[in-house]
């Protein structure tokens, strides 16, 4: 369990997929990537996890991730083969607005 | 986030994309990330805590800006257009700065002691860039990402701030990750002391466009390079696009014809102008932006179809909107209160506040600026239709309080300028031991024209109440306005002497 707060980091335990928060409620959640626990960047994968098949979707680089209850919204900074869960329910890739350019 | 980061993922996706062109020199994604790392590293051996950037736009200054997100100091871009003993007044308030540039016109300056120089060239060059830089540098995201002298048309320059947080707001809640295509291209004219030059770089990055920079702007200069780089989309402040106009009417060249998206802003729009830009380039969709330094850029936005329709409907409400600054981006509030604080209805003017994780609205001396709820007062006047478009009547500073009567400048300068022999007018207070203040204008004749301050006086009476007419009329051969097109009202109050 981690407190997710915007503006933190984590990577995954089982692939390249690393994440950051972008919007959280103060609360304390299971942030899975393939499966298991997200990292924090500074913590040292053990060697020999495995992505659950599970959870096997994947993440991609650049796209937003929201929770079934949208609380809590996580940006993917780094692609994997993993796919992102919260509290063991999938987050759902969040569709963006398009808007002009305006710089 | 630190917006660093932003260049991270471009550079991991897209290494060979081009990122920018300057003058012949292109640097690709992966390029541009290498030169940063490697100035970054310098940052930290010359023990810089702010780097101060003294040149015209070009790739040193993208350099520059990534360099200080990774090593998290402030960027502090210098407006080199200044008098020396200006720009080393400024410089004297940075905390131990690493100065980039100037590679002319600044011998012997006077720098701070902690100071270190380096040529802007220096920043660019291969031998020094860094091939192996830490894949993911993530640096305090809530430093100070960039420090912005504001353009003081009234005071001292006030050094205003923003956070790594506010600009990663602005980026996320308003660019999709890496949604140019390839062949877009954007031009980027603003000087980089500009909150709109920053944010050119910014949302240009995680869009993975490809930025084109002129260094400094001349309407033919940028037309050229539009139509030379096939230039898709581009950032104006209306002098620009005024000139722009002007040159293609006077030189008869084509407009370029890549282009497909225009934005502009930084100051209020002749609707002249922008009547005339949207038929030149028709193709183009045009976008207003609404923002300001404290802001981290763009907070309201009048899109392409709300200017087409604007352009095209016979309702007078909609027609009206191409004088709209848009609606809130995604994330932004906007509120107009009364002089007491109180919230305003829909149509009634007041002042324009705005609140979201965008708006920084903090300053080196004085701290945060915003009010307990996190609204940050504009200063601007202004109202909201009732289908939420926001209309901006001008600086709270410069309304004219005329025997208790509120009046706003800008009303009284568009009827002076629809006079046909007015070419530009400004309208200001002017001390009077009648009224308190009464209302001063200053005018521009059209080249070859004539009028009278009795027929200018005539001419407003006949369209506005009789207490917007202005009591005292000067004539001049032009108006005093900064590099980006906004008035220097305080040079004009020294016009009227001893009145003002």
């Amino acid at each position: 369990m981690k407190t997710l707060k915007p503006g933190l980091r984590l990577k995954s335990a089982v692939c390249s997929t690393e994440i950051m928060v972008i919007r959280a409620p103060a609360l304390e959640a299971l942030l899975a990537c393939g499966g298991v626990e997200m990292l924090a960047m500074t913590e040292t994968t053990a060697a020999g996890g495995a992505i659950d098949p599970a959870h096997a979707g994947g993440t991609l680089i650049g796209k937003r991730y929201v929770d079934a209850l949208d609380r809590v919204e996580v940006l993917c900074t780094r692609g994997g083969d993993g796919s992102l869960a919260l509290d063991g329910v999938a987050m759902a890739v969040k569709q963006a607005k398009a808007l002009p350019s305006s710089d | 986030m630190n917006t660093a980061l932003l260049l991270d993922m471009v550079a991991d996706t897209w290494p060979e994309r081009v990122a920018l062109s300057c003058a012949g020199r292109t640097l690709t994604w992966r390029a541009l990330r290498e030169h940063a790392a490697a100035t970054a590293r310098r940052l930290r051996e010359h023990g810089a805590r702010s780097l101060a950037f003294l040149d015209v736009n070009g790739p040193a200054a993208a350099v520059a800006m990534y360099a200080a997100a990774r090593s998290g100091v402030p960027y502090v871009p210098l407006n080199y257009r200044l008098s020396r003993s200006e720009i080393e007044a400024l410089l004297s308030r940075l905390d131990a700065p690493l100065i980039v540039g100037p590679s002319r016109g600044y011998e012997g300056l006077s720098v701070p002691a902690g100071a270190a120089c380096v040529d802007g060239a220096a920043l660019l060059d291969h031998a020094n860039a860094d091939a192996t830089p830490d894949p993911h540098a993530d640096p305090d995201p809530d430093a100070v990402a960039v420090q912005l002298f504001t353009s003081g048309t009234t005071g001292a320059p006030k050094a205003a701030l923003l956070r790594h947080a506010h600009l990663a707001a602005y980026v996320l809640a308003t660019v999709e990750f890496g949604s140019a295509f390839e062949d877009e291209a954007t031009l980027i004219a603003v000087p980089p002391y500009h909150v709109a030059g920053i944010a050119a770089i910014l949302t240009s990055t995680y869009a993975a466009r490809r930025m084109v920079i002129l260094p400094e702007f001349d309407a033919a200069g940028w037309l050229a390079l539009a139509a030379a780089e096939r230039v898709t989309q581009a950032f104006l402040v209306p002098t620009m696009l005024a000139r722009i106009d002007e040159q293609l009417r006077h030189s008869g060249t084509a407009p370029p014809s890549t282009l497909r998206a225009i934005a502009y802003g930084g100051g209020a729009m002749p609707r002249p102008v922008i009547e005339r830009a949207m038929q030149h380039f028709h193709a183009a969709g045009f976008t207003n932006a609404y923002g300001l330094t404290e802001t981290s850029s763009t907070i309201c936005l009048l899109d392409p179809e709300d200017h087409r329709a604007a352009a095209s409907s016979d309702d007078p409400a909609v027609r009206a909107r191409l004088g709209s600054v848009g609606r809130p981006v995604p994330a932004v509030e906007v509120e107009v209160r009364d002089e007491s604080g109180t919230p305003l209805a829909a149509g009634q003017v007041g002042l324009v506040f705005v609140r979201g994780p965008q708006v920084s609205g903090e300053y080196r001396d004085a701290g945060s600026q915003l009010d307990t709820d996190g609204w940050f007062a504009t200063r601007d006047r202004g109202w909201i239709d009732p289908a939420g478009y926001v209309f901006l009547d001008g600086r709270a500073d410069d309304v004219i309080v005329r025997g208790g009567e509120n009046i706003s400048p800008g009303e009284i300068e568009s009827v002076l300028r629809e006079h046909p022999a007015v070419a530009d007018a400004a309208v200001l207070a002017v001390a009077s031991e009648e009224w308190g203040e009464a209302i001063g204008a200053v005018v521009v004749l059209e080249k070859a024209q004539s009028t009278s301050a009795a027929d200018l006086k005539r001419w407003v009476r006949e369209r506005l109440r009789g207490s917007r007419v202005p009591e005292h009329v000067l004539f001049r051969d032009r108006l005093p306005y900064n590099d980006m097109g906004k008035l220097q009202r305080r040079e004009l109050r020294r016009e009227f002497g001893g009145l003002a």
